[in-house]
């Protein structure tokens, strides 16, 4: 060793100016990755580590997985579109448009559609023809039967040159078989085959006459289309989804008002509502995972701060400023969320294909390949988990005082007490913001949770002082476990805590769920309505009601109706309202189906506003009840004054309220209902909806012959979609239960291995003493156990409000508190904290004390 | 006297405490030339430890004022304190303090690495094999017995050839035959780095092989004794 002193070093990394010198930085590197490579290799990142690949191999294994559930619901649900994108216009769309979606690589389909009258003999009836090129539909499968009311079957062709699809009320109506000839316009031509299905009937009743499909090239031979025909021209695209996504913004940009993109929601409202609600399922998996991984990334993170607290104080005793030691703190944090992203993604897609190929029954095809985006989400956790909950312990680490490499009472400076609150929240709410985009609900989402940490930490602080007083007595092991939770004061507040929010969130997903999906399953029994009747005169309603009885069909409440548009808001006619979304623009132009109620329907529940007296006061004026999609499209309010045109008479109703409808309960809804009387002397029909048992649809031909104006709706192939998504989903959810489950553990673990250090020390001196490893073993388990005990049962009471609140708010669905919730999170707060405890510091009464005390 | 490396002038520590104000350190003032070996000794609560922490600059007097080598820590920040630690400053604790996550080796290669040394895998080689571990380099601290864990400390308190060594009780974790051994490696390694060593111990034996003895009572210094032969 040299003997001469040296010179000081001219340029540190570590201080001063040297710090700014080019370079450092990457001296700065160098050294937290030698650091950070050091800690690993001893185990100390582990549980960091671990909580970190683990939130990230769970949500990306949720959002890989949900993106392809997501795209498989999608696909199913383009089928209502019959494509990926649809336009429709009053007049022939540009060929234009064809010559973009063929550069974007799209298929494309077209369709006219227009009201005529088609004849068989003397007899004539009102249909809706529908002329549609080849490729239709570029979604879904048309369904064809051989008679009226038979079975169908899929098929991939069209009517053939010089034929026609027709419905069977079409056929039951004019007593024809397939074969017949049906004179459409100039044209005489053969029906093929009984139309049963096309996948953009939708549900929404807008065309009461039955379909008349036809190929494209037949239609000009029908002489039929004219100037100033009333025809729809619908132009249909699929292909890519950002292939359809860019041709959009496109389309978006160039088409005009006088052309209107269809969307999804438009074509079933019941359909989407369902949608709605899986995807809320899924995403409360993922916001469930996401929430115990912060946990455990934050006791983690505590852990190994506290940890490190001795090396930062060394570091700068041998001179390294508290800028490096910060600036290593913050490499080896993005190091190690670099390192925990990329593991984590890479066990996140693993993950998902072994969960899809799980479920590979379950979905009628392969699943689409899942959305590249959600890798970026596992880097974007993996940071914000870091930031938010890791980085307040580590910048403390920056304010160690040097002091403590002398004197090791020496403690940290806290650094406010907002600090670290304000990180979390921060990055826990982007997150929350990025997965949700509802402000409303990140707050309340907040709100819940931060109650219930104030809740659990002050219940925490209370078990502190009641254990307190089992350490003025003496012996029995229990005692001794019970003593340690008072002693250990602090430490085993932030136990409760995190075991309580690791148990409200597995308790959630574990009983709540299985409620919530039960509750999702009975809202579509068996025997829910698959088929609407629609146009029913009011003379016609006492016999239709008995014609159904007597075939064994329950016929449920009638609802009148008339056909509206509604034609001023507020003095200002609607043609002059700004209306930023093609909804509201086809809400505004389209009829609406009107009805009036006294009472509120059923399926419905009031989000603003009051519903009107059953009786309501003579000459009292008209009011209007609005569904919460129909008043946020238009942007009205409880207030507003609106003018309906009801065959050419003009109608005005104050709004009086905004309803919540659950479509997806297939009976009749509608979008504004008036007060009783306002629509009196209207000329309206009512319409219903029944369930029809297969051997009872033969009651349909001779309904269709006897009550010929009424037009009946067959919504069974829309019945079976919605009940194969909440199956699907449900499953997904079940599926995605496997990983919170695995982030419930490691949240465990790491409050476990919270209190690690002080319990090796604890046992060690203990059996030094002379207590016997069972002893030390009973006293930990007693401890894990109270703090189970309390946390089950207050995670029980949280998991249930959060499960009414998620219930009532979010998924609109009736919820029983179930007690079984209580015994539960009392026996499964115990068993499993008590267990956890045990199998993590077993290792604890296995090293000898010797070894222990020593070091 | 040879040149002052090591300066206090009326050094005087108070704290708070629920009786009143507590004097630890109170006017300690003395000079320490360049090469010097000084034990600081004093019974237990004498101010020792405190004076060695005000020394290093790990804390700022309450009054007085103390230079490293010409420098004033007082007119330095922590960082400014820290910077003058680096390159002219090495510790050895009672406690050892190597980081139980490295090995010997990496133990005594942190403050080369800290300081950005070239090759201090080469220098912390070298170090270990001056304090007899060379077979031990990938050892880790919980592998070695206390009087090999504080040789490690050694080699990384002089791995970097500090101008100024601090040793607080470097043989009170250890029992006699081992502090012993100890205690004759670290003089040696102080006499061919040619540093000056300021050792605090409760240890007269320990002491009275320093050259120079300073005693604390009460907070005060009440001898400055040089010996005679060291």
């Amino acid at each position: 060793m040299a003997v001469t002193p040296p010179p000081p070093t001219p340029a540190s990394a570590v201080s001063g100016a040297a710090a700014h010198a080019a370079g450092s930085a990457w001296r700065v590197l160098r050294f937290a990755m030698r650091h950070l490579w050091r800690d690993w290799r001893a185990g100390e990142l582990a549980v960091l580590a671990g909580a970190l690949v683990l939130a990230v191999a769970a949500l990306t294994a949720v959002g890989f997985f949900t993106s392809r559930v997501s795209r498989a619901v999608d696909q199913q649900a383009a089928e209502l579109l019959a494509a990926d994108l649809r336009v429709e216009s009053a007049r022939p769309l540009a060929a234009q448009w064809s010559t973009e979606a063929l550069r974007h690589r799209l298929t494309i389909a077209s369709i006219t559609t227009f009201p005529t009258a088609v004849f068989h003999g003397e007899d004539n009836a009102l249909v809706t023809l529908r002329a549609v090129s080849a490729g239709y539909p570029l979604r879904g499968t048309l369904r064809i039967a051989a008679v009226p009311f038979g079975p169908a079957q899929s098929t991939q062709r069209l009517p053939s040159p010089g034929t026609v699809w027709v419905e069977s009320r079409v056929l039951a109506r004019f007593g024809m078989n397939v074969g017949d000839l049906l004179s459409v316009g100039a044209s005489e031509l053969r029906v093929a085959a009984v139309l049963d299905y096309r996948p953009d009937q939708g549900a929404a009743f807008a065309d009461l006459a039955p379909t008349v499909l036809l190929g494209q090239t037949d239609l000009a031979a029908t002489r039929l289309l004219q100037n100033g025909s009333r025809a729809t021209y619908a132009q249909l695209y699929a292909g890519t989804p950002s292939a359809v996504a860019e041709f959009r913004s496109w389309l978006e940009r160039e088409k005009g008002d006088a052309v209107r993109v269809v969307a999804l929601g438009e074509s079933s409202e019941q359909l989407k509502g369902s949608l709605d609600r899986a995807q809320r399922f899924l995403l409360l998996s993922a916001l469930a995972t996401l929430l115990l991984c912060a946990v455990a990334v934050a006791m983690a993170a505590r852990r190994y701060a506290a940890r490190h607290l001795d090396l930062a104080a060394l570091m700068k005793c041998m001179g390294a400023s508290q800028r490096f030691v910060l600036a290593t703190g913050l490499w080896q944090l993005a190091l190690i969320a670099l390192a925990g992203a990329a593991l984590g993604v890479l066990l996140g897609f693993g993950a998902q294909a072994a969960l899809a190929w799980l479920l590979r029954d379950l979905f009628s095809g392969p699943l689409p390949p899942p959305a590249a985006s959600a890798a970026g989400l596992g880097l974007v956790t993996a940071l914000a988990m870091l930031l938010g909950f890791a980085l307040p312990p580590l910048l403390q680490l920056r304010a160690v005082p040097v002091l403590r490499v002398l004197r090791h009472d020496v403690g940290v400076p806290g650094m406010g007490f907002y600090v670290a609150p304000l990180c979390a929240v921060a990055s826990l709410g982007g997150l929350l913001w990025w997965l949700l985009r509802d402000l409303l609900l990140v707050a309340t989402v907040f709100g819940g949770l931060g109650a219930l940490v104030a809740v659990l930490w002050m219940a925490g602080l209370g078990l502190v002082r009641v254990a307190a007083l089992a350490r003025r007595g003496t012996g029995g092991a229990w005692r001794y476990g019970l003593a340690n939770v008072g002693r250990r004061g602090a430490g085993s507040v932030v136990q409760v805590v995190a075991f309580g929010l690791g148990l409200t969130v597995l308790l959630l997903l574990a009983v709540v769920r299985n409620d919530l999906l039960r509750e999702w399953r009975a809202s579509l029994p068996a025997d829910a309505p698959n088929h609407f009747l629609i146009n029913i005169a009011p003379e016609e309603v006492a016999p239709l009601q008995a014609f159904l009885r007597a075939g064994g069909v329950t016929v449920e409440a009638l609802s009148p109706w008339v056909r509206a548009r509604l034609v001023a808001v507020n003095n200002r006619p609607v043609s002059a309202l700004k209306l930023p979304s093609d909804r509201g623009r086809a809400f505004a132009e389209r009829e609406q189906n009107l009805s009036w109620s006294a009472t509120l329907p059923r399926d419905n529940t009031l989000v603003a506003g009051h519903w009107w007296p059953a009786l309501p006061a003579p000459g009292a004026p008209a009011q209007v009840s609005l569904a919460s999609e129909f008043a946020t499209a238009l942007g009205l309010f409880v207030g507003d004054q609106l003018v309906f045109d009801v065959a050419g008479e003009r109608l005005t109703a104050r709004v009086a309220n905004v309803r919540q409808v659950q479509w997806d309960s297939f009976r009749p809804n509608f979008f504004v209902v008036l007060s009783p009387g306002a629509l009196e002397g209207a000329a309206g029909t009512y319409m219903t909806s029944v369930h029809l048992a297969p051997a009872q649809r033969r009651l349909l031909a001779p309904l269709v012959h006897r009550f010929p104006g009424v037009s009946v709706f067959d919504v069974e192939a829309l019945l079976v979609q919605v009940r194969q998504l909440i199956d699907r989903a449900s499953q997904a959810v079940q599926g995605v239960f496997l990983f919170t489950l695995g982030a419930g553990v490691m949240v465990l673990a790491a409050a476990v291995q919270s209190t690690r250090d002080e319990r090796r020390f604890e046992s060690a001196i203990l059996r030094t003493l002379g207590a016997s490893r069972a002893v030390v073993i009973r006293g930990i388990v007693t401890e894990f156990v109270v703090l189970g005990l309390l946390s089950g049962v207050l995670a029980s009471t949280a998991a249930a409000v959060a499960g009414a609140f998620a219930a009532h708010q979010w998924f609109h669905l009736a919820y029983s508190f179930d007690p079984l919730l209580w015994s539960v999170g009392l026996g499964g707060g115990a068993g499993l904290v008590g267990v956890a405890g045990w199998l993590a510091t077993r290792g604890v009464v296995n090293t000898s004390p010797l070894t222990t005390l020593r070091h | 006297m040879s040149e002052a490396v090591l300066e206090a002038v009326g050094l005087t520590q108070e704290v708070s405490s629920p009786e009143g104000t507590l004097t630890i350190l109170n006017q300690v003032t003395f000079v320490i030339g360049a090469g010097e070996t000084v034990a600081v000794v004093g019974a237990s609560g004498a101010g020792k430890s405190t004076l060695l922490g005000l020394l290093a600059g790990l804390d700022v007097p309450t009054h007085g004022e103390v230079r490293v080598v010409g420098q004033s820590l007082s007119a330095l920040d922590e960082d400014g304190r820290a910077a003058l630690r680096a390159n002219r400053v090495g510790f050895v604790f009672q406690s050892f303090h190597l980081v139980p996550a490295l090995t010997a080796l990496e133990n005594v290669m942190l403050p080369l690495e800290l300081l950005g040394r070239p090759a201090p895998r080469a220098a912390a080689t070298e170090a270990l094999a001056r304090v007899g571990l060379a077979e031990r380099t990938g050892h880790y601290p919980r592998q070695l017995s206390g009087g090999e864990q504080q040789r490690v400390a050694l080699a990384r308190a002089f791995v970097t050839r500090p101008q100024v060594l601090f040793a607080d009780e470097p043989t009170g974790n250890l029992d006699a035959a081992t502090g012993l051994r100890v205690m004759e490696l670290l003089l040696a390694l102080n006499r061919e780095a040619g540093t000056t060593l300021v050792l605090v111990t409760h240890d007269r034996m320990l002491a009275a092989r320093c050259g120079r003895i300073l005693e604390l009572a009460g907070g005060r210094l009440v001898a400055d004794t040089r010996m005679a032969v060291v």
